[in-house]
């Protein structure tokens, strides 16, 4: 490993005084740098909890690729001197994460080393970085891929990262997909387009419990179509894996399954989609005993509006990998302009209904209760409503141009949050036997912009949430409990200066000594691919989800600094 | 004071580089990306006759991803037009939005050609950070160009950087 370091950035120094001729290649990178210089706020963090000793904390990566023909090398320098609060504490360290060697020729392509990988959905192999949030489960291994007349091979070998460290199992997966439009000559003219897929993922893991008899090797397979035609498509994929007791499920020697969908249709005037998803115990990570973000080898999406609004933001839903059951629709429609409802310049209307509930559970027999460890877990009946919902949402809303100078959108939102589960991570088990707390949100975002003239522009948004909650709900004494309002202006002179002002207020918290107001200023510099970014305020607690795992980041006071640039 | 050290030999190692390499990224990687219908097209076919390209990252959940879009959208038209341009938009969602990405495009009206990069492959070769972020090629399928991030109007300097590009003069 440290040969292949040296080797590379030997390579990158030669190659950085002639990155331009294509005889010797080219090389190219990025890198980013976010930092907090923490201000202590007596009120907001009582215990100290968001100040930490070293004041400053900051984080940052640097990425190298170099190309020449078909061949790619690449190396990536993480750092975290130390790593900033409410993100994953074990990364605190540095070194190199990230390095491979890529060659590509006639379809044929061949890595060693790291790289990131997705069959099919994702829903039995996903390799993937979400580098913001601290989410990085990439394979150190080997992976060959063939593509040719519409058919696409892939097979793999290794181990996935977890944090500085590798997880303890080894993974083997290979995964073929046809595009049969192109493979059947007779099928080229066919209007309808149809793509079939397949995987098989097998995990090594010794069994070092003194408890139980652990399967050490854990197979799971799947099969997938894609088909469509004019306006519309169809998705689904269904997966399978064998028992795999663990950290997750509670160590029960029960099979996973999930089946997802998705059904899609638009034109110019309207669009719907439809998708929904049953898993059951699908918990796959190359570690039995990992938590949390580590060494996952699938991924299962939520089935719910992303909701990227701050106040609606701070409820969002993550999916039980456990086992839920899901659907979802969503609703376009463009009124036309000039009509009545479309005013002069067309408006556009969007609905979007998600259930999120649990999977239905029965003992096993008599004598065994629900998830008892070292069972076969429950039983479960595929078209049978679960027991416990995790999450609704309803939202409404429109988007219209007033006037050359202005615009709107306004969103309607109705909310129903399971506390318990999202927060407090109750298993279904005990929440069977307890009413669990679900707190109810109304919430509405409105938007507008403005062109003041050229170049220069003005947006707001006024946001409100506003909570009913039983008295199980969230702890009286929280902050950031209750209801709030939200005020943002931003006012932008393209293309370089960026400048915002925000204040929360949550002026229904039930301890009177929490409604607090929570003052935000940012500016931001961009030039090209470089942007810096400067931010002074208090931030609330939050929730912040990836790959159906969520982080509770705690309210803090400080200021903010990030630098992001590629070359 | 051992921090601001470390950070101090990082930005002057950064000045550096940039100094030496700036726009280092000259021809576009070949990777292979979806497109709406489902088939496999690898990025070394989006070349566009002689004219020059707009390489737009995005993602349903992006709020100023959209903006940018639907801000090109309504200037497209006359963009290809004078200049022969083509715009492709390419969405890095997941399993979660890859569905709506289809359904969405048509129903915003975005006449570009939409492409989705689910598992960040050709986001990553490219050396994005975040989104959105936007590239021109020239006629030749170069790389003259990039921006990060969108502000309310960037799209007039992008206009001014495409007829550059069109002129054979140099944006840099």
């Amino acid at each position: 490993m440290k040969k292949i370091t040296l080797g590379l950035l030997a390579l990158f120094s030669f190659s950085a005084f002639a990155q331009q001729d294509p005889k010797t290649g080219e090389l190219h990178g990025n890198f980013q740098f976010d930092g907090q210089i923490y201000v202590r706020d007596s009120i907001l963090d009582p215990n100290k909890e968001a100040y930490p000793d070293e004041r400053f904390l900051g984080q940052g990566f640097m990425n190298l690729v170099y190309t020449r023909g078909g061949f790619t090398a690449g190396v990536r320098y993480e750092n975290y001197q130390n790593v900033m609060v409410g993100f994953p504490q074990n990364y605190r360290g540095e070194g190199i994460t990230y390095r491979f060697l890529q060659y590509s020729t006639h379809g044929l392509d061949v890595t060693a080393g790291n790289f990131y990988e997705q069959f099919g959905s994702g829903m039995i192999l996903r390799a993937y970085e979400e580098r913001g949030l601290g989410y990085d489960n990439v394979f150190d291994g080997a992976r060959v891929k063939y593509s040719r007349n519409g058919v696409t091979l892939k097979g793999l070998v290794g181990r996935q990262r977890k944090y500085f460290d590798k997880s303890t199992g080894l993974v083997r997966a290979i995964d073929a997909e046809v595009y049969l439009n192109e493979l059947i000559s007779g099928m080229s003219e066919n209007k309808t387009l149809i793509t079939v897929g397949g995987s098989f993922v097998s995990k090594f893991e010794p069994d070092n419990s003194p408890i139980y008899n652990l399967p050490q090797n854990v197979a799971s397979w799947g099969g997938r179509v894609n088909v469509q035609r004019g306006g519309f498509s169809f998705f689904s994929e269904y997966v399978y894996k064998i028992n795999d007791p663990n950290a997750d499920n509670n160590f029960i020697y029960k099979d996973g399954e999930g089946l997802t969908f998705g059904l899609n249709y638009a034109n110019k005037a309207f669009g719907i989609a439809v998708s929904g998803k049953r898993i059951d115990n699908m918990s796959y990570r190359s570690e039995r005993n990992a938590q949390q973000i580590e060494t996952l080898i699938n991924f299962i999406p939520a089935g719910t509006r992303y909701h990227t609004y701050t106040l609606p933001a701070l409820y969002p839903y993550a999916t039980q990998i456990n086992g839920e059951q899901n659907i979802q629709v969503e609703f376009t429609y463009n009124v036309p302009k000039k009509s009545g409802l479309g005013g002069k310049y067309g408006t556009q209307l969007f609905a979007n209904f998600a259930y999120a509930g649990s999977i239905y559970k029965s003992p096993v027999d008599g004598n065994t209760e629900i998830g008892e460890p070292g069972s076969q877990g429950y039983k479960t009946q595929w078209f049978k409503q679960g027991q416990i919902k995790y999450y609704q949402d309803f939202n409404i809303g429109f988007k219209r141009k007033l006037s050359r100078k202005w615009k709107m959108t306004f969103t309607y939102l109705n909310v129903q949050y399971n506390f318990d589960l999202l927060n407090k991570g109750l298993t279904d088990q005990v929440m069977l036997k307890k009413d669990p707390s679900i707190i109810y949100l109304n919430e509405f975002v409105l938007e507008m912009q403005y062109k003041i003239k050229p170049k220069h522009y003005l947006r707001f948004e006024v946001q409100g949430l506003f909570s009913e909650q039983d008295s199980v709900g969230r702890a009286f004494d929280e902050l950031g409990a209750g209801s709030m309002v939200l005020g943002l202006v931003e006012y932008s002179i393209s293309p370089h200066w960026f400048f915002s002002i925000q204040n929360i207020y949550n002026f229904g918290n039930p301890d009177e000594n929490f409604r607090l107001n929570y003052p935000y200023v940012n500016v931001a510099y961009s030039n090209g691919p470089t942007r810096i970014q400067l931010g002074y305020g208090r931030q609330p607690s939050g929730i912040f989800c990836v790959g159906g795992v969520c982080r509770f980041v705690p309210a803090s006071n400080g200021l903010q600094m990030s630098i992001t640039s590629n070359f | 004071m051992y921090i601001l050290l470390i950070m101090k030999k990082l930005f002057f190692a950064f000045t550096v580089l940039f100094a030496t390499l700036s726009y280092a990224q000259n021809s576009l990687p070949k990777i292979n990306v979806v497109n709406v219908e489902g088939e496999t097209v690898n990025t070394s076919q989006f070349a566009n006759d002689g004219n020059p390209t707009v390489i737009s990252f995005w993602a349903t959940w992006c709020k100023p991803c959209m903006r940018e879009l639907d801000a090109m959208s309504e200037v497209y038209e006359e963009w290809q037009e004078y200049l022969g341009i083509k715009i492709i938009a390419v969405s890095i969602d997941d399993s979660r939005n890859s569905g709506k990405v289809g359904p969405l495009a048509k129903t915003k009206g975005w006449d570009y050609d939409v492409y989705i990069d689910s598992n960040q492959d050709f986001k990553r070769a490219l050396g994005v950070n975040n989104i959105p972020h936007t590239f021109v090629l020239d006629g030749k399928g170069n790389i003259v160009w990039q921006h990060t991030g969108y502000a309310l109007g960037d799209e007039d300097e992008l206009y001014e950087v495409l007829e550059k590009v069109s002129a054979g003069e140099s944006v840099n």
